[in-house]
């Protein structure tokens, strides 16, 4: 128990009450945890790093206000009796809050007393090796490559990774130092029956002029690796104004004229720090107190929120569509490949393949598309207390856009919403080691496989919450593509993800409960059926 | 007038049919007086093509013409919404085409409509027009109290033309009291109740505003009979549906409301809702918003935004809570009124009655509260829906007013899935119906009116079609259980939607939600041939007490 607590006599206020309902109750803090009892002793636990800011408010009669906003959008308003207790848990939380370095995090006390041989089996659990030769590599044009095995040339890619048969070490090698950190083009996804790939890297050094002999082989590889190879895309997804004013800083974008038979295409998806100040601005409106309906929409359209999970799902659905309609390979490339890009790729292969539209699948696409390719999970989530302006909500915006067709296709998911909140959830607990750190090199420094627990094991035992009880396998393996519509009106703020707390504003009936139920119970009869037919058969 | 003096070209052949979302038909065009029928090119050998657009002249709300050499392009934007596409080979039948048809779906005499004509063999004229008498409702409330008497003062529609025969008053107030109270009255709508609250016996009243005029008026009966409805000493709400200032402004119009001096027991609220020309200039913005599939994200939520629709939408919803609270949690009795009391009133004191009942839940009683509270109670469905979001013509009475009613039962069946038993199918036939329809239910302004063109004799009833198993089917909710609480919406911007499935229902497929609610259907009738009692109908709770109570006092707005 930390010092600073139990406070007794402290108010939890309902954010959205109209008539300042509150619960009184206590305060602890503990290592891992702030832990509030209410008179009726219901619990409310909030991770330490879960914690986004916590602010002090003005002094009133009633005590001290204390807001502690989380990074699954719960928002906590207490008010303390005393100033001076307030301060103490005002200061302790922002210590706790911020660690200062991974060995403080949770995962590394985490104890689900669980025997070591299960811990490691659940490490196992994934294996992207088997990924990729479900999508059909190596063949014969697509091989391993041992060029980074040791993180010799980019240490954000993970060791193992897949290039075009005829891409030989040199050109892998001159093409990953014409490469933003050194993030040359690898194999992301790869499409049996069109043979055409989802290739990703990040921006080409070019700066006004500069070349690269081996880069341009490397796209020709690529480029001669789909045997229809008539020409690949180039996507890059940051707006062009943005990929132009990189040229002064050396880095920029593909010129067409020096790559054989490319077709360069922007995307205009915005850069991190417009998408942290657009939430912040969507959590500002959605957080109003007695908001009207012309303020909320008007503070929708200001925050541009939508706008750019709209450009995220056309950019996919762009990608999506050259692979499956045009059977053409495409490279998706941002600035440094590791958001906009991972956004993009595995948006864009959830619509092609219906593998990744299952419980397990999704898993496999998170580990290929963000862990191993580097997304920076730490720097994104404020994992630790570092630069506020490296965290923005990329991840976030990914999971929006799997909601987005969720609600578009109710039964070409095999996952419902509440396991893309849990998923959200742990990505910013730090109970698990999955997202832990940086990259692949950093996760092996810091030895996570050997000193804490994996996420999904734990998100497949409890899978039966996870299900979407409309789910047709069929639906799914009729469709080459899905293909939302995207017209601005089939964009909804998220409720259930930005108010998941927030009980008041949700349905009060839930289909979705009452469905499970039937579906289960639909499954119970079947059995029952064929099993008193099994007792008949053999009387 | 005869039909056949609007039909200049009857029939055109080698005409294409597009809408979007379908692969474009050709066929022959026939123009009767009721219908547009399109029939597809036959076989050879006097075969007949099969029929593929069977459309209700009424319906159409704009006729567009383009000509372009010798081919003419006429845009049929219909009252539901729909817009259909016609290419007419020859520039006279097309202008001929457009100008009969848009001729025929403006005859504004009720009797020339098509339910006049309409004859299906399969129903008889009377069925369908008793079905919900005012009786059954009465002697409902009457096994409860005997406070309560049905009155026939208006029985010859002397009284209140736009109320209907019987109407239900206080019992301790006679027919002579009623007649003055009437005059004091906009309209003739003297105070009757609209709905009995069985769980604490307060009731809900309605009315049109009382003329007090500049001269500040009085009237003895009419404060007695509003008096006659508290008992000793508990005080009601009146929830006035304009802001105080405008109830203040309508005394120079010989309007105005309730002053605390003459009704002292009596606490008025103002919870101001739009109405009239500005609510159809909504509907008008938010079909326009909508029916622009290439707008920006910004574009759209600005259009969205600006058209208002849902704001609307949370201040009627907003207004039927605090009616349903008042009477509710405090146990008091309430008169809903705006101005004319036929309108705003109806929205608020139906709305709250969905809310409050679960008896108007269900698909008959939903049926009878549509007669109780919106037929007989006299709102103008002729002058309001004479046209829809489309129409060119100079508005005159329009108002959406019961779209806004239907938006808001749909808001309820969406955060309340499994409480109504009809579902949203049923809401988008009344709306068409209500605009266009080939049966009486909706024709006219009033009793009085409906009467006068013989109505309940010459036409067939919506109901007793609705009503038919093969229909009824159509419309139930399969998620439905009775819920006997009452249902509190949330009314946060953040809970509310775009009615999607009727302003995007003719522009966006629904292809796979459709095929999700089968599924929803097949598992729920998996679940209900089942020969255990099925357990999943009764793990699902409502959460009625997570509902925030609106504030009824400390609210400005107050009288």
């Amino acid at each position: 128990m930390h010092r600073s607590t139990p406070v007794e006599q402290v108010k939890l206020i309902d954010r959205f009450s109209t008539s300042n309902k509150s619960l009184m109750g206590t305060l602890y803090l503990t290592a891992t945890h702030l832990l509030f009892i209410d008179s009726s002793q219901k619990e409310t636990w909030i991770l330490h790093h879960h914690i986004a800011a916590v602010e002090k408010l003005a002094l009133t009669t009633s005590g001290c206000p204390l807001v502690i906003q989380c990074k699954n959008f719960r928002v906590v308003h207490f008010i303390v009796p005393r100033e001076r207790d307030c301060h103490d848990i005002y200061n302790s939380l922002l210590q706790l809050s911020k660690p200062a370095s991974y060995d403080e995090l949770y995962a590394f006390s985490y104890n689900p007393k669980q025997n070591e041989s299960k811990r490691l089996q659940g490490w196992q659990l994934i294996d992207l090796a088997e990924e990729y030769k479900r999508m059909g590599v190596p063949n014969s044009n697509w091989q391993l490559s041992d060029a980074n095995r040791d993180y010799e040339i980019c240490d954000s890619y993970p060791r193992e990774l897949y290039v075009p048969r005829t891409a030989s070490k040199p050109v892998i090698v001159g093409s990953s130092k014409f490469r933003s950190k050194g993030r040359f083009p690898v194999l992301s996804y790869y499409h049996r029956d069109k043979e055409a790939a989802i290739c990703r890297c990040s921006q080409p050094l070019s700066g006004f002029s500069a070349r690269c002999l081996e880069d341009e082989n490397m796209l020709h590889a690529i480029s001669i690796a789909n045997p229809a190879h008539h020409y690949m895309y180039v996507m890059d997804t940051r707006p062009k104004l943005n990929a132009m004013a990189n040229r002064a800083a050396g880095k920029g974008y593909e010129n067409e004229d020096n790559y054989a038979n490319i077709r360069f295409q922007f995307v205009g998806i915005e850069n991190i720090h417009v998408m942290r100040s657009s939430l912040q601005k969507l959590l500002e409106v959605s957080g109003t107190k007695a908001l009207s309906v012309n303020s909320f929409l008007s503070g929708l359209e200001n925050s541009g929120w939508l706008r750019h999970i709209k450009a995220v799902l056309d950019a996919a659905i762009f990608l999506a569509k050259a692979v499956a309609v045009e059977n053409a390979t495409v490279l998706v490339h941002c600035s440094d490949g590791w958001d906009r890009t991972s956004q993009v790729c595995s948006l864009g292969s959830l619509l092609l393949d219906a593998h990744y539209r299952t419980i397990r699948g999704f898993m496999v696409l998170i580990e290929k598309d963000w862990i191993s390719f580097g997304h920076k999970f730490s720097d994104r989530c404020g994992q630790l207390d570092g630069d506020p302006k490296e965290i923005s909500p990329v991840f976030t915006q990914f999971l929006e856009g799997v909601w987005h067709l969720t609600e578009q296709f109710p039964q070409a998911f095999e996952y419902n919403e509440a396991f893309l909140l849990q998923i959200h959830e742990h990505v910013h607990s730090c109970q698990f080691g999955n997202f832990l750190g940086n990259c692949q090199k950093e996760r092996e420094e810091l030895k996570l496989k050997e000193k804490t627990y994996s996420f999904w094991p734990f998100l497949l035992d409890e899978q039966k919450k996870y299900l979407n009880p409309l789910y047709n396998q069929d639906f799914s393996q009729k469709l080459v593509l899905l293909e939302p519509n995207t017209a601005s009106f089939n964009f909804k703020f998220w409720r259930n993800m930005y108010h998941q707390f927030d009980r008041t504003m949700h349905p009060r009936q839930s289909v979705f409960n009452l469905i499970m139920t039937m579906s289960e119970q639909n499954k119970q009869l079947e059995k029952d059926f064929k099993e008193l037919e099994a007792v008949s058969i053999v009387k | 007038m005869e039909f056949a003096e609007l039909i200049k070209t009857a029939k055109v052949e080698n005409v294409q049919l597009s809408c979007p979302g379908l692969p474009p038909i050709k066929g022959t065009l026939c123009i009767t007086s009721h219908h547009l029928l399109l029939s597809s090119q036959p076989g050879g050998h006097g075969e007949q093509g099969t029929v593929e657009l069977w459309l209700l002249i009424r319906n159409v709300d704009a006729v567009e013409k383009r000509i372009a050499s010798s081919l003419g392009t006429i845009t049929l934007k219909c009252k539901d919404l729909k817009v259909l596409q016609l290419e007419i080979p020859g520039m006279e039948e097309c202008l001929n085409i457009a100008s009969s048809t848009e001729a025929l779906s403006s005859v504004d005499s009720v009797m020339m409509m098509y339910p006049f004509f309409y004859r299906p063999q399969s129903m008889k004229l009377k069925d369908g027009w008793q079905l919900y008498p005012l009786q059954h409702y009465y002697q409902q409330i009457a096994s409860e109290t005997s406070a309560w008497r049905l009155s026939c003062v208006n029985g010859d529609f002397t009284i209140c033309s736009s109320y209907p025969l019987a109407v239900i008053v206080p019992a301790t107030v006679d027919d002579n009291v009623l007649k003055k109270a009437a005059r004091f009255r906009q309209g003739g709508r003297f105070p009757v109740l609209s709905y009995y609250h069985k769980k604490n016996g307060t009731v809900m009243l309605r009315s049109s505003q009382p003329l007090i005029g500049p001269n500040r008026k009085r009237c003895q009966e009419d404060e007695l009979l509003l008096s006659a409805v508290l008992d000793g000493g508990e005080r009601g709400f009146i929830i006035d549906t304009r802001s105080a200032q405008a109830a203040k402004q309508a005394r120079v119009m010989g309007g105005g409301t309730e002053p605390k001096s003459s009704y002292p027991r009596w606490k008025r609220l103002h919870r101001p809702l739009e109405r009239g020309r500005p609510l159809q200039e909504s509907f008008i913005k938010l079909v326009e918003a909508c029916n622009d599939t290439s707008l920006s994200m910004d574009r759209w939520l600005s259009k969205l935004e600006s058209s208002k629709w849902l704001a609307h939408v949370k201040g009627a919803l907003s207004t039927a809570c605090l009616a349903a609270q008042c009477m509710e949690r405090e146990e008091a009795c309430i008169l809903v009124h705006g101005a004319e009391g036929t309108d705003t009133t109806l929205l608020v004191t139906a709305l709250a009655q969905v809310i409050l009942d679960p008896d108007c839940r269900t698909l008959t009683g939903f049926q009878g509260l549509l007669e109780r509270e919106w037929i007989e109670a006299g709102h103008p469905f002729h002058f309001r829906c004479a046209h829809s979001a489309y129409s060119h013509a100079r508005l005159k009475q329009e108002a959406p007013i019961f779209l806004l009613f239907l938006d808001c039962v749909w808001q309820l069946g969406h955060q309340f899935p499994f409480s109504l038993q009809f579902n949203e199918h049923l809401l988008l036939v009344l709306f068409e119906h209500t605009y266009a329809s080939c049966y009486g239910t909706f024709l006219c302004n009033s009793e009085k009116e409906r009467c006068l063109c013989e109505v309940k004799e010459k036409t067939h009833s919506l109901w007793s079609w609705l009503n038919q198993p093969s229909e009824l089917k159509k419309h139930l909710n399969p998620l439905y259980t009775y819920n006997a609480l009452v249902i509190w919406p949330s009314v946060e911007p953040q809970s509310l939607q775009l009615w999607q499935g009727l302003f995007l229902r003719w522009i966006r497929s629904s292809q796979y939600l459709d095929e999700a609610w089968a599924e929803i259907q097949r598992l729920v009738t998996n679940c209900e041939d089942a020969p255990e009692e099925s357990a999943g109908r009764t793990l699902c709770h409502s959460q009625p007490d997570a509902a925030y109570p609106l504030t009824i006092t400390g609210t400005a707005n107050e009288g």
